[in-house]
């Protein structure tokens, strides 16, 4: 009788095909370590994200005059409003802190490699999607720093020789950053931007299940199959993962609660004490610092401090930053290596990997205190170092001594 | 058995080529009432009318901020002292001629402005907007250690003198822009308009 259900079924909308090939016959690596849960995460947090903001949706005023008093409303009056806007707070940190892990892990593990170029670009799509919604979402609340980061960064725009300030005044829709900019920095937030990001995303996962996972050695595990033809180094997603990513959301989710309900300001890191002032156009706060998330673009943005070519400081800034996170897309034509894996990798891919942690560190350390004539020096000299793990890759990669990769994946 | 070409090639196409540029002329028509929506509105525009400020009591040394179209604009009235500072920094500056066009002709002078012991500044630093700090006390500050007065910009640093020019090695590119500003009379200045003696 069931069968014959899902039979009708089947014939109509290929159900019982979709879930054989995404979850149940889904061959995923044996040897997947703790680095492959970030992208699962990331699933986890958009899903809080979504279901909180639509939550939020329900109280927040677009308009200049009440968005920050809807905001302090939500805060106060509206049951439990709180933990929505914590928990949309808290995992608009969570979604970068797992996506910066989520992209890490691919650099480690060469995951944009052939035959995952295209998986690496829609990937980096979703950061650059993430990156827009992160920001108009900062604005949203109309508070100081809201306001003064809104100004900050879409003054880069005005940079641009010749058009840069029509261009400015378009993108404002006024001569200033005022309601009439947050109404649609608003829009782009809760309509296209998400709408953008689910499909971004599921294309990703489409993606990924076309081309398989990569491995923490970096071998194709399609390689050597059964006589039914599933790769023998690989165990079907569900449940086998299904079920210790069950585990892993637990752990993760009592961090993000811990965070939520106990620490929800983060230090001033999730949210800046600065916003707890409403927005005034006449007042600069003492220091403009953006979510920590882009300090280290931001430390970019300001290490530039001179003009070249007849181009201003600023517009360079505002390109070097720009290049900063447009460069990961470039990574799979810039890794001329034979292997995939950092562990069978030679030193220099090693040296030059530890050397962008290092660099993207500093720099996050940087873009978040106040600049001065030394801190711009270390950022100017770390900014060099972010772009030489990308530009010199295709040199080093090229030319070191890499271990044999073994035939098939290695349990430790 | 070989499918049939199709008959009459040449309608054929020319449909696909009609059909595509009426599609293209479609599409663009379609986008400039989205595009052209982002533009600033009847209400933006008329919010962007002049400013009027009294400076009849602004005394020596002090600065006073009105708002027009949105920004600050300082109106800083130097003592005799801050004016002999005028010559005396320039090779610290990085355009102490104002060379660049960040001023109305009127105020292409050393002084930067009609009257030599007003300023009249826009204060949006030219790095990335913020508004810079007014510091008129002369010698060592947090930022600098031989200050000769002027503002400084907490965002990212960048220096500028009383009359709004800008440091060399500092994050902003340019001086600050001095408004199109004018006298009705002594004590009433008009920012946002030539006024008809420009």
């Amino acid at each position: 009788m069931i069968t014959k259900i899902m039979n009708w079924f089947d014939d109509r909308l290929p159900i019982t095909a979709t879930l054989e090939r995404h979850l149940t016959k889904y061959p995923a690596p044996i040897n997947m370590n703790i680095w492959y849960l970030a992208g699962v995460l990331l699933v986890v947090v958009l899903v809080i994200q979504l279901l909180s903001g639509i939550w939020l949706l329900m109280n927040y005023e677009a308009t200049a005059e009440g968005a920050f008093a809807s905001i302090q409303y939500i805060m106060r009056d509206v049951e439990y409003g709180y933990i929505i806007r914590y928990m949309h707070t808290t995992g608009a940190s969570a979604f970068f802190a797992l996506i910066y892990l989520h992209m890490f892990r691919g650099m480690m593990y060469g995951s944009y490699q052939k035959p995952r170029e295209l998986l690496w670009v829609v990937g980096w799509l979703t950061y650059l999607l993430l990156c827009m919604l992160g920001f108009t979402g900062y604005v949203l609340p109309w508070g100081q720093m809201s306001f003064w980061a809104a100004q900050v960064i879409m003054s880069l725009f005005g940079s641009i020789p010749y058009f840069g300030e029509d261009l400015l005044t378009w993108i404002r829709g006024d001569y200033l950053i005022s309601g009439i900019t947050l109404n649609r920095l608003f829009a782009l937030h809760v309509v296209l931007l998400p709408l953008a990001l689910i499909v971004v995303i599921f294309v990703h996962i489409l993606a990924l299940h076309e081309v398989g996972s990569n491995n923490p050695d970096g071998v194709d595990v399609k390689k050597f199959k059964d006589k039914d033809g599933v790769p023998l180094d690989t165990k079907p997603f569900f449940p086998y993962d299904v079920m210790h990513d069950l585990y892993a959301i637990g752990v993760f989710l009592i961090f993000f609660c811990t965070i939520m309900f106990f620490y929800p300001d983060g230090g001033g890191y999730v949210i800046e004490y600065v916003n707890y002032e409403p927005a005034d156009n006449l007042k600069t706060p003492d220091h403009i610092i953006p979510a920590w998330y882009y300090t280290p673009y931001y430390a970019m943005l300001r290490a530039i401090t001179f003009p070249l070519f007849g181009l201003s400081a600023k517009f360079l800034g505002f390109v070097v930053m720009a290049a900063g996170i447009a460069i990961f897309v470039a990574l799979p034509w810039l890794d001329r290596s034979s292997v995939k894996s950092i562990k069978y990798k030679g030193i220099y891919s090693k040296v030059f990997l530890v050397l962008f942690v290092i660099s993207f560190f500093v720099l996050g350390y940087l873009g978040s205190v106040a600049p001065s004539p030394i801190r711009t020096a270390v950022a100017q000299f770390f900014t060099a170092t972010y772009f030489a793990y990308f530009l010199l890759m295709p040199i080093y990669s090229k030319y070191e001594r890499c271990k044999p990769v073994p035939d098939r994946v290695q349990l430790s | 058995m070989q499918p049939k070409p199709p008959p009459n090639p040449g309608r054929r196409k020319f449909l696909i080529g009609a059909t595509s540029v009426v599609g293209a002329v479609g599409v663009a028509g379609a986008a400039i009432p989205f595009i052209g929506s982002w533009n600033p509105s009847a209400k933006a525009e008329a919010a962007g009318a002049p400013a009027i400020a009294d400076i009849s009591k602004l005394a020596p040394g002090e600065m006073m901020i009105v708002e027009w179209r949105g920004v600050p604009i300082y109106i800083v009235k130097h003592s005799e002292e801050s004016l002999n500072q005028i010559d005396k920094n320039l090779e610290r500056l990085a355009d102490p001629d104002s060379a660049t066009e960040q001023q109305p002709d009127y105020a292409k002078n050393k002084y930067r402005s009609r009257k030599k012991e007003i300023s009249v500044l826009t204060a949006v630093c030219t790095h990335l907007a913020c508004a810079p700090k007014f510091y008129p006390q002369l010698g060592t500050t947090d930022f600098d250690s031989n200050w000769q007065g002027g503002f400084f910009c907490p965002c990212h640093g960048s220096k500028f003198d009383l009359a709004g020019r800008v440091y060399s090695g500092v994050p902003a590119p340019d001086n600050l822009p001095v408004p199109p500003h004018y006298y009705k009379t002594d004590g009433l200045l008009v920012i946002g308009e030539d006024g008809e003696t420009a």
